[in-house]
């Protein structure tokens, strides 16, 4: 009796294993997902190693309730506002999907510089790490556009008025200030395309940028790992890193992650 | 010898016919729901029975393949290469490179480039061209010169292009001037700032309830007299000019811009916008430094305006 209950057992399991078995046989996805959520990262890291995973989570919020917003926004000159009329005021749950778009954009440009601030104070930024914070300038640059292109689409005063302010503000960029702001604009005034044109960057352009940005973005944190913070113990006992190895090509040679990073003891 | 183990074998599913009879019944049973019922009940039938089949053969395991002959051991020693004569091609020395393969490289580089070229040069050309091309702004037609008194700025919003509709709604601020030598002077001066291009406000009192409304062929035209005696302001950032334009504090970077104008059947007509450095003068008499229209914020004198030497087409 007790065999055929722990068979039954054994069974349910193989059941539940069986796909991902089959998944990772052909695909390596489970694999992979576990080598990403389950790195070994330093014992000593602190609540504030979490602002980066705080911005994905904000970037992410964006993503979704800007997909749901498309669905009710209308970019063009005579309609615009009112269809954000109608999403905060006559869709059901339209104020709150908005609201947290809107309010998201701030949380999400104010959590980029927290996160930024903590890796200048840790010093996270230096060898190996540099390239990660290009990417990172490169991320705050291109979610600052996000926001810049976003503030235009509610269309009303505050909005239109704002938007020629920040154009005209590129457009003082030596030499080639005024062409950029004419490709802004989508011309030399502001006029009907110029909604649609921002409303498509913002929401085709820039996300995409966006996603590749932070797909090497991760790419590079689980790389290179995690960095102790500077007041690390466990990270003080370890041995002096190598010096950086010679300039090479690095793709014959295995790179950094093998050389210079501080292996920990469990390793 | 080690025994082998099941993933010595062929994972491939073992072959057999019962998913092509399942899927010709739910072609059946699809195109029955079409057609007829009864070819959709055959269907659905041939679906229940052939899917058991195949269900079962899962479940089971199926007849699989032969897997190699297990009993054979597998001789000891190295492994010997199958073709024992003189080599059908020569290996290639480390680093070497055939120039077949160096030949695919480049093909592949450059056929790769070139169809990506032909593909995006287009693209991106019509993402930025329309912005240069056809920017030549609308004559407004702004109703008879009787309609602005003399020596008294009126505050004229219009539509510069009534395809465009609202959007490219303008304001300027027109003076009468009265004759000059015949002909009739008139002072157009538009209300975008020259820091960052907020619409400038008269720095005195509108009389609203002079106001005119017109309807005309480029969209409805308002004119209100103003008496702008502090000049105008911006409400943005505090930038401050006189009657003529000229900056008296703030930020901007030079004066206000104007308006080219011609008189047409004695009806007011504005052109062109135009920058302007300074004005010398008032009124009738007042002197221009006209320079091509450039942004705000954009220096046009000076050793700044080396900054801004050539501009898109306005």
């Amino acid at each position: 009796m007790a065999s055929t209950k722990t068979d039954r057992k054994r069974n349910l399991g193989a059941a539940v294993t069986y796909p991902l078995d089959w998944l990772e046989e052909r695909s390596g996805l489970v694999g992979g997902i576990r080598y990403f959520l389950f790195r070994k990262v330093p014992g000593d890291t602190t609540w504030w190693h979490t602002l980066g995973s705080a911005t994905l989570t904000a970037f992410l919020v964006q993503l979704v309730t800007g997909v749901i917003l498309a669905m009710y926004y209308k970019p063009d000159p005579q309609n615009a506002h009112s269809s954000i009329d109608h999403i905060t005021n006559d869709l059901t749950l339209g104020w709150l999907v908005r609201g947290m778009h809107r309010w998201g954009a701030s949380v999400f440009i104010i959590l980029m510089f927290m996160h930024m601030g903590r890796v200048f104070l840790f010093g996270a930024y230096k060898y190996p790490r540099e390239l990660n914070w290009i990417v990172g300038v490169l991320l705050l640059a291109t979610g600052l556009f996000e926001g810049l292109t976003g503030y235009l689409l509610p269309f009303d005063q505050t909005a239109y008025w704002a938007t020629v302010v920040a154009v005209n503000i590129n457009g003082t960029a030596p030499f080639l200030g005024p062409y950029l702001a004419s490709v802004l604009r989508g011309g030399a005034e502001i006029g009907p395309d110029t909604l649609a044109r921002f409303y498509s960057l913002h929401m085709l352009l820039i996300p995409g940028a966006l996603m590749g940005l932070i797909g090497l973005h991760l790419y590079l944190v689980v790389r290179l790992g995690v960095s102790s913070p500077p007041w690390s113990k466990e990270a003080a006992e370890l041995p002096d890193p190598e010096p950086p190895p010679p300039s090479r090509s690095g793709m014959t040679q295995p790179g950094p992650r093998a050389a210079g990073v501080r292996r920990r003891p469990t390793e | 010898m080690e025994e082998r183990t099941r993933d010595d074998r062929p994972q491939l599913p073992p072959p057999s016919l019962w998913p092509v009879g399942f899927a010709v019944g739910i072609v059946c049973l699809l195109v029955g729901l079409v057609v007829s019922w009864p070819v959709a009940a055959v269907g659905a039938a041939l679906a229940l029975l052939f899917g058991f089949l195949w269900a079962r053969d899962v479940a089971t395991g199926g007849p699989t393949l032969p897997g190699p002959p297990p009993d054979e051991p597998l001789p000891d020693g190295r492994a010997v290469p199958a073709n024992v004569g003189e080599a059908a091609m020569p290996e290639p020395a480390p680093g070497e490179r055939f120039p077949r393969s160096k030949f695919l490289e480049g093909a592949t580089l450059g056929l790769g480039g070139l169809i990506g070229g032909i593909v995006t040069l287009p693209a991106v050309g019509f993402a930025l061209l329309p912005a240069f091309v056809d920017q030549k702004a609308h004559e407004v037609d702004l109703g008879p010169l009787s309609d602005f008194p003399e020596n008294k700025f009126v505050v004229a919003t219009f539509m510069r292009d009534a395809r465009q509709g609202e959007i490219s709604r303008q304001t300027a601020f027109i003076r009468n001037n009265g004759l000059l030598e015949g002909k009739p002077s008139v002072t157009c001066i538009s209300n975008r700032c020259a820091h960052l291009g907020c619409p400038v406000q008269a720095g005195g009192p509108l009389f609203e309830e002079q106001k005119k409304v017109e309807k005309t062929a480029n969209g409805e035209l308002t004119l209100i007299p103003a008496l702008p005696a502090a000049g105008f302001i911006c409400p943005c950032h505090g930038g401050s000019y006189d009657q003529e334009g000229n900056r008296t504090a703030g930020p901007p970077v030079r004066g206000l811009d104007r308006y080219e104008f011609l008189i047409r059947d004695g009806r007011l007509i504005l052109g062109d916008t135009y920058s302007v450095a300074y004005v010398e003068g008032a009124g009738a008499s007042a002197r221009i430094k006209r320079y091509e229209l450039a942004g705000p914020g954009q220096h046009i004198d000076g050793i700044e305006a080396w900054l801004y030497p050539l501009q898109p087409p306005h």
